[in-house]
Protein backbone atom coordinates (compact mmCIF):
# COMPACT_ATOMS: atom_id res chain seq x y z
CA UNK A 1 0.00 0.00 0.00
CA UNK A 2 1.79 2.83 -1.39
CA UNK A 3 0.23 5.88 0.40
CA UNK A 4 3.01 8.42 -1.32
CA UNK A 5 1.80 7.28 -4.45
CA UNK A 6 -2.12 7.50 -3.41
CA UNK A 7 -2.01 11.04 -2.65
CA UNK A 8 0.19 11.80 -5.91
CA UNK A 9 -2.37 9.73 -7.60
CA UNK A 10 -5.21 11.30 -5.88
CA UNK A 11 -4.17 14.98 -6.70
CA UNK A 12 -2.63 14.52 -10.26
CA UNK A 13 -4.97 11.75 -11.66
CA UNK A 14 -4.80 9.34 -14.47
CA UNK A 15 -7.46 9.73 -17.03
CA UNK A 16 -7.17 6.24 -18.39
CA UNK A 17 -7.36 4.72 -14.66
CA UNK A 18 -10.31 7.04 -13.78
CA UNK A 19 -12.25 5.42 -17.15
CA UNK A 20 -11.32 1.60 -16.28
CA UNK A 21 -14.10 1.55 -13.32
CA UNK A 22 -17.89 2.73 -14.31
CA UNK A 23 -18.71 5.58 -12.59
CA UNK A 24 -21.79 5.17 -9.92
CA UNK A 25 -24.40 7.47 -10.26
CA UNK A 26 -25.97 6.51 -7.02
CA UNK A 27 -23.04 6.59 -4.86
CA UNK A 28 -21.78 9.48 -6.15
CA UNK A 29 -24.95 11.61 -4.99
CA UNK A 30 -25.06 10.29 -2.14
CA UNK A 31 -21.68 10.86 -1.52
CA UNK A 32 -21.56 14.12 -2.67
CA UNK A 33 -25.03 15.27 -0.46
CA UNK A 34 -23.53 13.90 2.24
CA UNK A 35 -20.23 16.47 2.37
CA UNK A 36 -22.23 19.18 1.74
CA UNK A 37 -24.73 18.05 4.42
CA UNK A 38 -21.96 17.56 7.17
CA UNK A 39 -20.00 19.91 6.03
CA UNK A 40 -22.87 22.63 6.56
CA UNK A 41 -23.17 21.38 10.45
CA UNK A 42 -19.68 21.69 11.22
CA UNK A 43 -19.63 24.88 9.76
CA UNK A 44 -22.38 25.60 12.42
CA UNK A 45 -21.19 24.04 15.00
CA UNK A 46 -17.84 25.28 14.23
CA UNK A 47 -19.29 28.86 14.75
CA UNK A 48 -21.03 27.16 17.92
CA UNK A 49 -17.38 26.51 19.56
CA UNK A 50 -15.72 30.14 18.29
CA UNK A 51 -18.92 31.72 19.54
CA UNK A 52 -19.10 30.40 22.86
CA UNK A 53 -15.53 30.44 23.20
CA UNK A 54 -15.13 34.10 23.01
CA UNK A 55 -18.33 34.62 25.15
CA UNK A 56 -16.38 32.69 28.09
CA UNK A 57 -13.17 34.61 27.24
CA UNK A 58 -15.23 38.11 27.69
CA UNK A 59 -16.86 36.59 31.01
CA UNK A 60 -13.86 35.71 32.32
CA UNK A 61 -11.91 38.87 31.53
CA UNK A 62 -14.69 41.60 32.29
CA UNK A 63 -15.79 40.23 35.20
CA UNK A 64 -13.16 38.56 36.93
CA UNK A 65 -11.50 42.37 36.50
CA UNK A 66 -14.31 43.89 38.56
CA UNK A 67 -16.37 43.85 41.89
CA UNK A 68 -19.28 45.46 43.24
CA UNK A 69 -19.59 46.79 47.04
CA UNK A 70 -23.35 47.20 47.95
CA UNK A 71 -24.05 49.20 51.25
CA UNK A 72 -27.15 48.38 52.50
CA UNK A 73 -27.61 50.44 56.08
CA UNK A 74 -30.48 53.27 58.02
CA UNK A 75 -30.68 56.36 55.82
CA UNK A 76 -28.23 58.03 58.00
CA UNK A 77 -26.07 56.12 58.21
CA UNK A 78 -25.65 55.42 54.20
CA UNK A 79 -23.44 57.82 53.07
CA UNK A 80 -21.02 57.81 56.31
CA UNK A 81 -20.32 53.44 55.57
CA UNK A 82 -19.91 54.82 51.76
CA UNK A 83 -16.99 56.81 52.52
CA UNK A 84 -15.39 54.52 54.74
CA UNK A 85 -15.91 52.15 52.56
CA UNK A 86 -14.59 54.11 49.67
CA UNK A 87 -11.62 54.66 52.25
CA UNK A 88 -10.51 51.08 52.61
CA UNK A 89 -11.31 50.56 49.26
CA UNK A 90 -8.80 52.89 47.86
CA UNK A 91 -6.06 51.53 50.36
CA UNK A 92 -6.43 47.79 49.07
CA UNK A 93 -3.75 46.90 47.41
CA UNK A 94 -4.84 45.22 44.16
CA UNK A 95 -7.58 47.92 43.83
CA UNK A 96 -7.17 50.01 40.87
CA UNK A 97 -10.53 52.29 41.40
CA UNK A 98 -13.73 52.49 43.40
CA UNK A 99 -16.69 54.78 42.22
CA UNK A 100 -20.13 55.22 43.78
CA UNK A 101 -22.55 54.53 41.20
CA UNK A 102 -24.58 57.87 40.82
CA UNK A 103 -28.51 57.49 41.17
CA UNK A 104 -29.23 57.61 37.23
CA UNK A 105 -27.00 54.62 37.06
CA UNK A 106 -28.39 52.98 39.64
CA UNK A 107 -32.30 53.70 38.04
CA UNK A 108 -30.43 52.26 34.87
CA UNK A 109 -29.62 48.69 36.11
CA UNK A 110 -33.03 48.52 37.58
CA UNK A 111 -35.14 49.97 34.41
CA UNK A 112 -35.36 46.33 32.95
CA UNK A 113 -37.27 45.10 35.68
CA UNK A 114 -39.17 48.36 37.24
CA UNK A 115 -39.34 50.51 34.37
CA UNK A 116 -37.87 53.98 33.25
CA UNK A 117 -39.52 56.10 35.78
CA UNK A 118 -38.48 54.10 39.40
CA UNK A 119 -38.38 57.24 41.82
CA UNK A 120 -35.21 55.39 42.98
CA UNK A 121 -34.14 58.27 45.48
CA UNK A 122 -37.31 57.61 47.31
CA UNK A 123 -36.98 53.57 47.75
CA UNK A 124 -34.19 51.96 50.15
CA UNK A 125 -31.89 50.78 47.70
CA UNK A 126 -28.73 49.73 48.52
CA UNK A 127 -25.74 52.21 47.05
CA UNK A 128 -23.48 50.32 44.89
CA UNK A 129 -19.69 50.79 44.75
CA UNK A 130 -18.21 49.99 41.44
CA UNK A 131 -14.48 48.22 41.99
CA UNK A 132 -11.66 47.51 39.17
CA UNK A 133 -9.36 45.37 40.00
CA UNK A 134 -5.55 45.82 38.43
CA UNK A 135 -4.07 42.33 36.56
CA UNK A 136 -2.71 40.96 40.36
CA UNK A 137 -5.72 41.50 41.61
CA UNK A 138 -6.90 41.69 45.34
CA UNK A 139 -7.33 39.43 48.24
CA UNK A 140 -11.08 39.61 48.82
CA UNK A 141 -11.10 37.66 52.08
CA UNK A 142 -8.99 40.76 53.57
CA UNK A 143 -11.30 43.10 51.93
CA UNK A 144 -14.55 41.62 53.27
CA UNK A 145 -12.62 41.02 56.97
CA UNK A 146 -11.88 45.07 56.79
CA UNK A 147 -15.34 46.77 55.37
CA UNK A 148 -16.74 44.40 58.11
CA UNK A 149 -14.94 46.14 60.13
CA UNK A 150 -15.12 49.70 59.11
CA UNK A 151 -18.49 50.01 56.97
CA UNK A 152 -20.76 46.84 58.42
CA UNK A 153 -23.40 47.56 55.88
CA UNK A 154 -21.27 46.71 53.16
CA UNK A 155 -20.84 43.78 51.01
CA UNK A 156 -18.35 42.50 48.72
CA UNK A 157 -19.77 40.95 45.62
CA UNK A 158 -17.02 39.64 43.55
CA UNK A 159 -18.73 37.88 40.99
CA UNK A 160 -17.54 34.78 41.63
CA UNK A 161 -21.12 33.05 42.61
CA UNK A 162 -22.34 33.43 39.18
CA UNK A 163 -19.48 33.78 37.30
CA UNK A 164 -18.08 30.31 37.30
CA UNK A 165 -21.17 28.26 36.58
CA UNK A 166 -21.90 31.12 33.37
CA UNK A 167 -18.03 30.59 32.13
CA UNK A 168 -18.22 26.62 33.08
CA UNK A 169 -21.40 26.85 30.70
CA UNK A 170 -19.78 28.25 27.99
CA UNK A 171 -16.62 25.93 28.34
CA UNK A 172 -18.93 23.23 28.10
CA UNK A 173 -21.02 24.71 24.98
CA UNK A 174 -17.16 25.07 23.71
CA UNK A 175 -16.44 21.70 24.59
CA UNK A 176 -19.47 20.25 22.78
CA UNK A 177 -19.17 22.37 19.43
CA UNK A 178 -15.96 20.42 18.69
CA UNK A 179 -16.99 17.30 19.94
CA UNK A 180 -20.06 17.65 17.65
CA UNK A 181 -17.39 18.39 14.84
CA UNK A 182 -15.54 15.32 15.98
CA UNK A 183 -18.89 13.29 15.50
CA UNK A 184 -19.86 15.07 11.71
CA UNK A 185 -15.82 13.42 10.56
CA UNK A 186 -16.47 10.45 12.09
CA UNK A 187 -20.39 10.22 10.78
CA UNK A 188 -18.76 11.47 7.52
CA UNK A 189 -16.64 8.69 7.21
CA UNK A 190 -18.88 5.85 8.61
CA UNK A 191 -21.44 7.32 5.82
CA UNK A 192 -18.41 7.75 2.50
CA UNK A 193 -17.22 3.99 3.90
CA UNK A 194 -20.57 2.61 3.24
CA UNK A 195 -20.82 4.42 0.15
CA UNK A 196 -17.51 3.38 -1.31
CA UNK A 197 -18.53 -0.14 -0.24
CA UNK A 198 -21.63 0.02 -1.88
CA UNK A 199 -19.69 1.03 -5.10
CA UNK A 200 -17.23 -1.79 -4.50
CA UNK A 201 -19.76 -4.68 -4.61
CA UNK A 202 -21.33 -3.16 -7.17
CA UNK A 203 -18.05 -3.23 -9.05
CA UNK A 204 -17.56 -6.67 -7.44
CA UNK A 205 -17.46 -8.25 -11.33
CA UNK A 206 -15.23 -5.17 -12.97
CA UNK A 207 -12.53 -5.78 -9.95
CA UNK A 208 -12.39 -9.75 -10.98
CA UNK A 209 -11.33 -8.52 -14.39
CA UNK A 210 -8.90 -6.29 -13.40
CA UNK A 211 -7.47 -8.58 -10.78
CA UNK A 212 -7.63 -11.21 -13.73
CA UNK A 213 -5.62 -8.68 -16.29
CA UNK A 214 -2.64 -8.59 -13.49
CA UNK A 215 -3.93 -4.87 -11.51
CA UNK A 216 -2.64 -4.76 -7.62
CA UNK A 217 -4.90 -3.87 -5.06
CA UNK A 218 -3.30 -0.28 -4.75
CA UNK A 219 -4.10 0.22 -8.54
CA UNK A 220 -7.85 -0.85 -7.73
CA UNK A 221 -8.46 1.01 -4.87
CA UNK A 222 -6.63 4.62 -6.27
CA UNK A 223 -9.67 4.74 -8.90
CA UNK A 224 -12.14 4.69 -6.11
CA UNK A 225 -10.40 6.41 -3.64
CA UNK A 226 -9.56 9.10 -5.95
CA UNK A 227 -13.04 9.46 -6.85
CA UNK A 228 -14.37 9.96 -3.64
CA UNK A 229 -12.23 11.97 -1.95
CA UNK A 230 -12.94 14.47 -5.11
CA UNK A 231 -16.89 14.06 -4.60
CA UNK A 232 -16.58 14.66 -0.47
CA UNK A 233 -14.05 17.85 -1.00
CA UNK A 234 -16.93 19.36 -3.89
CA UNK A 235 -19.68 18.18 -1.75
CA UNK A 236 -17.99 19.84 1.65
CA UNK A 237 -17.06 23.10 -0.45
CA UNK A 238 -20.71 23.26 -1.19
CA UNK A 239 -21.91 22.70 1.61
CA UNK A 240 -19.42 24.91 3.78
CA UNK A 241 -20.40 28.29 1.48
CA UNK A 242 -24.09 27.74 2.20
CA UNK A 243 -23.18 27.03 5.65
CA UNK A 244 -20.79 30.11 5.48
CA UNK A 245 -23.43 32.40 3.56
CA UNK A 246 -26.59 31.16 6.00
CA UNK A 247 -23.84 32.71 9.02
CA UNK A 248 -23.05 35.54 7.36
CA UNK A 249 -27.26 36.92 6.97
CA UNK A 250 -27.77 35.83 10.55
CA UNK A 251 -29.42 39.16 11.83
CA UNK A 252 -26.60 41.70 14.04
CA UNK A 253 -28.16 43.14 16.94
CA UNK A 254 -25.04 44.30 18.38
CA UNK A 255 -24.70 43.78 22.18
CA UNK A 256 -28.24 43.65 23.30
CA UNK A 257 -28.46 40.37 21.05
CA UNK A 258 -26.34 39.09 23.58
CA UNK A 259 -25.10 35.06 22.70
CA UNK A 260 -27.78 34.56 20.05
CA UNK A 261 -27.04 37.45 17.27
CA UNK A 262 -23.25 36.62 18.51
CA UNK A 263 -23.35 33.47 17.10
CA UNK A 264 -20.85 33.14 13.80
CA UNK A 265 -17.30 34.54 13.26
CA UNK A 266 -15.42 37.74 13.92
CA UNK A 267 -12.17 39.06 11.96
CA UNK A 268 -9.65 36.01 10.58
CA UNK A 269 -12.35 33.69 12.27
CA UNK A 270 -14.27 33.64 9.06
CA UNK A 271 -11.32 31.51 7.59
CA UNK A 272 -12.07 29.00 9.39
CA UNK A 273 -14.71 27.50 7.05
CA UNK A 274 -12.38 27.30 4.33
CA UNK A 275 -10.14 24.34 6.49
CA UNK A 276 -13.78 21.84 5.91
CA UNK A 277 -13.72 20.73 2.39
CA UNK A 278 -9.82 19.78 2.85
CA UNK A 279 -10.65 18.02 5.49
CA UNK A 280 -13.59 16.24 4.36
CA UNK A 281 -11.26 15.15 1.46
CA UNK A 282 -8.93 13.60 4.12
CA UNK A 283 -11.56 11.76 5.77
CA UNK A 284 -12.97 10.54 2.35
CA UNK A 285 -9.84 9.49 1.30
CA UNK A 286 -9.18 7.09 4.46
CA UNK A 287 -12.48 6.10 4.77
CA UNK A 288 -12.34 5.07 0.79
CA UNK A 289 -8.69 3.95 1.36
CA UNK A 290 -9.32 1.70 4.24
CA UNK A 291 -12.80 -0.16 2.91
CA UNK A 292 -11.14 -0.45 -0.48
CA UNK A 293 -8.55 -2.71 0.61
CA UNK A 294 -10.95 -4.69 2.92
CA UNK A 295 -13.15 -5.09 0.19
CA UNK A 296 -10.69 -6.13 -2.26
CA UNK A 297 -9.21 -8.52 0.01
CA UNK A 298 -12.89 -9.77 0.42
CA UNK A 299 -13.99 -9.74 -3.08
CA UNK A 300 -11.17 -11.57 -4.82
CA UNK B 1 8.02 -23.14 -15.32
CA UNK B 2 5.08 -24.44 -13.37
CA UNK B 3 4.95 -27.47 -11.27
CA UNK B 4 2.87 -28.97 -9.12
CA UNK B 5 4.37 -31.28 -6.55
CA UNK B 6 1.63 -33.65 -4.57
CA UNK B 7 -1.09 -30.88 -4.91
CA UNK B 8 -4.48 -31.03 -2.91
CA UNK B 9 -7.59 -29.03 -3.35
CA UNK B 10 -10.61 -29.11 -0.68
CA UNK B 11 -13.71 -27.23 -0.62
CA UNK B 12 -16.33 -27.39 1.48
CA UNK B 13 -15.26 -30.47 3.61
CA UNK B 14 -14.47 -32.25 0.26
CA UNK B 15 -11.32 -33.12 -1.63
CA UNK B 16 -11.55 -31.67 -4.98
CA UNK B 17 -8.06 -32.67 -6.50
CA UNK B 18 -5.58 -35.31 -4.50
CA UNK B 19 -2.13 -35.59 -5.20
CA UNK B 20 -1.37 -34.01 -8.40
CA UNK B 21 2.16 -33.79 -9.55
CA UNK B 22 3.17 -32.42 -13.02
CA UNK B 23 5.34 -30.09 -14.40
CA UNK B 24 3.94 -27.90 -17.40
CA UNK B 25 7.51 -27.23 -18.91
CA UNK B 26 8.05 -24.18 -21.11
CA UNK B 27 6.82 -24.46 -24.80
CA UNK B 28 5.39 -27.57 -23.87
CA UNK B 29 1.73 -27.79 -25.29
CA UNK B 30 -1.01 -29.14 -22.81
CA UNK B 31 -4.74 -30.34 -23.30
CA UNK B 32 -6.68 -30.81 -20.09
CA UNK B 33 -9.78 -33.24 -20.45
CA UNK B 34 -12.18 -34.55 -17.95
CA UNK B 35 -16.20 -34.71 -17.26
CA UNK B 36 -17.94 -31.12 -15.64
CA UNK B 37 -17.06 -30.97 -12.51
CA UNK B 38 -13.77 -32.90 -12.35
CA UNK B 39 -11.88 -30.10 -11.56
CA UNK B 40 -10.25 -28.25 -14.61
CA UNK B 41 -11.01 -24.86 -13.42
CA UNK B 42 -9.58 -25.18 -9.88
CA UNK B 43 -6.74 -26.77 -11.35
CA UNK B 44 -6.18 -23.93 -14.06
CA UNK B 45 -6.81 -21.32 -11.08
CA UNK B 46 -3.99 -23.25 -9.17
CA UNK B 47 -2.01 -22.67 -11.89
CA UNK B 48 -1.93 -18.97 -11.91
CA UNK B 49 -2.63 -17.94 -8.17
CA UNK B 50 -5.93 -17.51 -8.38
CA UNK B 51 -6.47 -20.51 -5.63
CA UNK B 52 -4.01 -21.47 -3.12
CA UNK B 53 -3.31 -25.30 -3.07
CA UNK B 54 -4.62 -26.68 0.31
CA UNK B 55 -2.05 -29.59 0.24
CA UNK B 56 1.04 -29.92 -1.87
CA UNK B 57 3.30 -27.06 -3.38
CA UNK B 58 2.52 -25.13 -6.30
CA UNK B 59 5.98 -23.27 -8.11
CA UNK B 60 5.63 -20.75 -10.77
CA UNK B 61 8.59 -19.50 -12.16
CA UNK B 62 10.63 -20.79 -9.52
CA UNK B 63 8.33 -19.23 -7.01
CA UNK B 64 6.33 -21.15 -4.56
CA UNK B 65 2.64 -19.65 -5.09
CA UNK B 66 1.53 -19.80 -1.78
CA UNK B 67 4.21 -17.55 -0.26
CA UNK B 68 3.46 -14.99 -2.76
CA UNK B 69 1.95 -11.61 -1.83
CA UNK B 70 -1.32 -10.29 -2.80
CA UNK B 71 0.91 -7.77 -5.32
CA UNK B 72 3.46 -10.64 -6.73
CA UNK B 73 -0.14 -12.74 -7.34
CA UNK B 74 -0.58 -9.98 -9.37
CA UNK B 75 2.63 -9.82 -11.10
CA UNK B 76 2.50 -13.23 -12.07
CA UNK B 77 -0.79 -13.19 -13.55
CA UNK B 78 0.99 -10.90 -16.05
CA UNK B 79 3.33 -13.52 -16.82
CA UNK B 80 0.37 -15.96 -17.14
CA UNK B 81 -2.23 -14.96 -19.67
CA UNK B 82 -5.84 -16.43 -19.24
CA UNK B 83 -8.65 -17.04 -21.36
CA UNK B 84 -12.13 -17.56 -19.33
CA UNK B 85 -15.11 -19.38 -21.25
CA UNK B 86 -16.95 -16.38 -20.31
CA UNK B 87 -14.76 -14.25 -21.54
CA UNK B 88 -15.46 -11.57 -18.99
CA UNK B 89 -14.19 -7.62 -20.21
CA UNK B 90 -14.95 -4.50 -18.53
CA UNK B 91 -18.64 -3.54 -20.95
CA UNK B 92 -18.18 0.67 -20.77
CA UNK B 93 -15.17 0.41 -22.79
CA UNK B 94 -14.19 -0.78 -26.29
CA UNK B 95 -12.28 -3.81 -27.49
CA UNK B 96 -9.03 -2.09 -27.72
CA UNK B 97 -9.00 -1.15 -24.31
CA UNK B 98 -10.14 -3.90 -23.18
CA UNK B 99 -7.11 -5.84 -24.76
CA UNK B 100 -4.86 -3.28 -23.91
CA UNK B 101 -6.42 -3.57 -20.43
CA UNK B 102 -2.79 -4.97 -18.75
CA UNK B 103 -1.06 -2.59 -20.10
CA UNK B 104 -3.41 -0.20 -18.51
CA UNK B 105 -3.06 -1.59 -14.67
CA UNK B 106 0.83 -2.57 -15.38
CA UNK B 107 1.11 0.71 -16.07
CA UNK B 108 2.68 1.19 -19.00
CA UNK B 109 2.75 3.65 -22.21
CA UNK B 110 -0.66 2.76 -23.90
CA UNK B 111 0.42 5.17 -26.74
CA UNK B 112 3.81 3.86 -27.40
CA UNK B 113 2.33 0.51 -27.37
CA UNK B 114 -0.16 1.47 -30.01
CA UNK B 115 1.24 -0.32 -33.11
CA UNK B 116 1.43 -3.29 -31.32
CA UNK B 117 -2.12 -3.06 -30.37
CA UNK B 118 -3.36 -2.19 -33.48
CA UNK B 119 -1.04 -5.64 -34.87
CA UNK B 120 -2.40 -7.77 -32.14
CA UNK B 121 -6.27 -6.86 -33.23
CA UNK B 122 -4.90 -7.70 -36.71
CA UNK B 123 -3.31 -11.00 -35.54
CA UNK B 124 -7.01 -11.99 -33.88
CA UNK B 125 -8.77 -10.30 -37.03
CA UNK B 126 -10.37 -7.89 -34.80
CA UNK B 127 -9.35 -4.80 -36.02
CA UNK B 128 -12.61 -3.67 -37.44
CA UNK B 129 -14.23 -4.10 -34.22
CA UNK B 130 -11.42 -2.18 -32.24
CA UNK B 131 -13.88 0.59 -31.26
CA UNK B 132 -16.74 -1.70 -30.38
CA UNK B 133 -18.07 -2.42 -27.00
CA UNK B 134 -17.28 -6.01 -26.07
CA UNK B 135 -21.59 -6.91 -25.45
CA UNK B 136 -22.19 -6.22 -29.51
CA UNK B 137 -19.68 -8.95 -30.02
CA UNK B 138 -20.39 -12.79 -31.51
CA UNK B 139 -18.80 -15.20 -29.11
CA UNK B 140 -16.15 -16.06 -31.28
CA UNK B 141 -14.81 -12.85 -31.61
CA UNK B 142 -15.28 -12.57 -27.77
CA UNK B 143 -12.93 -15.70 -27.20
CA UNK B 144 -10.33 -13.53 -29.73
CA UNK B 145 -10.56 -10.68 -27.99
CA UNK B 146 -9.75 -12.05 -24.49
CA UNK B 147 -6.84 -14.34 -26.49
CA UNK B 148 -5.27 -11.04 -27.60
CA UNK B 149 -5.95 -9.47 -23.75
CA UNK B 150 -4.11 -11.94 -22.80
CA UNK B 151 -1.21 -12.25 -24.89
CA UNK B 152 -0.68 -8.15 -25.01
CA UNK B 153 2.09 -8.49 -21.68
CA UNK B 154 3.80 -11.31 -23.95
CA UNK B 155 3.29 -13.70 -21.27
CA UNK B 156 5.51 -17.00 -20.98
CA UNK B 157 2.03 -19.13 -20.37
CA UNK B 158 -1.48 -18.91 -21.89
CA UNK B 159 -4.19 -20.22 -20.30
CA UNK B 160 -7.47 -21.24 -22.09
CA UNK B 161 -9.95 -22.45 -19.95
CA UNK B 162 -13.01 -24.12 -22.26
CA UNK B 163 -12.06 -21.22 -24.64
CA UNK B 164 -14.48 -23.10 -27.06
CA UNK B 165 -17.30 -23.98 -25.57
CA UNK B 166 -19.56 -21.52 -26.59
CA UNK B 167 -18.07 -20.81 -29.80
CA UNK B 168 -19.20 -23.07 -33.01
CA UNK B 169 -16.30 -25.36 -35.14
CA UNK B 170 -15.07 -23.06 -37.04
CA UNK B 171 -14.31 -20.04 -35.05
CA UNK B 172 -13.06 -22.97 -32.90
CA UNK B 173 -10.87 -24.11 -35.01
CA UNK B 174 -9.65 -20.33 -35.62
CA UNK B 175 -9.15 -19.93 -31.99
CA UNK B 176 -6.91 -22.86 -32.01
CA UNK B 177 -4.66 -21.85 -34.95
CA UNK B 178 -4.08 -19.13 -33.10
CA UNK B 179 -3.11 -21.01 -29.45
CA UNK B 180 -0.97 -23.17 -32.17
CA UNK B 181 0.56 -19.93 -33.47
CA UNK B 182 1.80 -19.22 -30.16
CA UNK B 183 3.18 -22.42 -29.06
CA UNK B 184 5.31 -22.22 -31.82
CA UNK B 185 6.69 -19.05 -30.76
CA UNK B 186 7.64 -20.58 -27.55
CA UNK B 187 4.71 -19.82 -25.51
CA UNK B 188 3.50 -22.58 -23.04
CA UNK B 189 -0.20 -23.00 -23.85
CA UNK B 190 -2.69 -25.58 -21.09
CA UNK B 191 -6.24 -25.75 -22.51
CA UNK B 192 -9.18 -27.25 -20.98
CA UNK B 193 -11.78 -28.74 -22.66
CA UNK B 194 -14.02 -31.33 -23.00
CA UNK B 195 -13.79 -31.54 -26.61
CA UNK B 196 -11.95 -34.11 -27.87
CA UNK B 197 -12.24 -33.14 -31.63
CA UNK B 198 -10.36 -30.25 -30.75
CA UNK B 199 -8.06 -32.23 -29.20
CA UNK B 200 -7.47 -34.37 -31.93
CA UNK B 201 -7.37 -32.30 -34.44
CA UNK B 202 -4.65 -30.04 -32.19
CA UNK B 203 -2.84 -32.71 -32.38
CA UNK B 204 -2.40 -32.59 -36.14
CA UNK B 205 -0.59 -29.85 -35.60
CA UNK B 206 1.54 -29.60 -32.88
CA UNK B 207 2.90 -32.18 -30.38
CA UNK B 208 0.65 -31.76 -26.99
CA UNK B 209 0.09 -33.70 -24.10
CA UNK B 210 -3.23 -34.75 -23.15
CA UNK B 211 -3.94 -34.89 -19.36
CA UNK B 212 -7.32 -36.50 -17.84
CA UNK B 213 -8.52 -35.42 -14.46
CA UNK B 214 -10.31 -38.65 -13.11
CA UNK B 215 -10.64 -39.81 -9.33
CA UNK B 216 -9.55 -36.44 -8.13
CA UNK B 217 -6.11 -37.28 -9.64
CA UNK B 218 -4.48 -35.99 -13.17
CA UNK B 219 -3.43 -39.00 -15.26
CA UNK B 220 -2.07 -38.93 -18.86
CA UNK B 221 -4.38 -39.71 -21.38
CA UNK B 222 -3.79 -43.11 -23.93
CA UNK B 223 -3.66 -42.90 -27.67
CA UNK B 224 -7.47 -43.05 -27.60
CA UNK B 225 -7.19 -39.58 -28.02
Amino acid sequence: MSLGGDIVAVLRGDAQADRVVPPTGFTARLTLFTAAAMAFLAVFALALSLATGRLADRWGSELARSATVRISAPAGQVEAQVQAALRVLRTTPGVTSARVLDAAEQRALLEPWFGPDLPIESLPAPQLIDVVEDGRGYDADGLRLRLTAEAPGAVLDDHTRWRRPLIRAADRLRALGVVSILLIAGATAAMITLAAQAALAANAQVIGVLRLVGARDVYIARAFVRRFTLRALVGAAAGAALATAAIAILPRAGDAGGFLTGLGFQGWHWLWPLAIPPLAAVVAFWATRLAAFRSLRELT
Amino acid sequence: MIELSDVSYSYGGGELLSGISLTLAPGSFHFLTGPSGAGKTTFLKLCYGDLLATAGRVTAFGQDVRGLARDEIARLRRRIGVVHQDCRFLDHLPVAENVALPLIVSGRDTAGEAANLADLLGWVGLSDQAGALPPSLSGGERQRAALARAVIMAPEVVIADEPTGNIDWEMSLRLLSLLVELNKMGKTIVIATHDLNLIRSAKQQVAARVLRIRNRGVQLAGADL
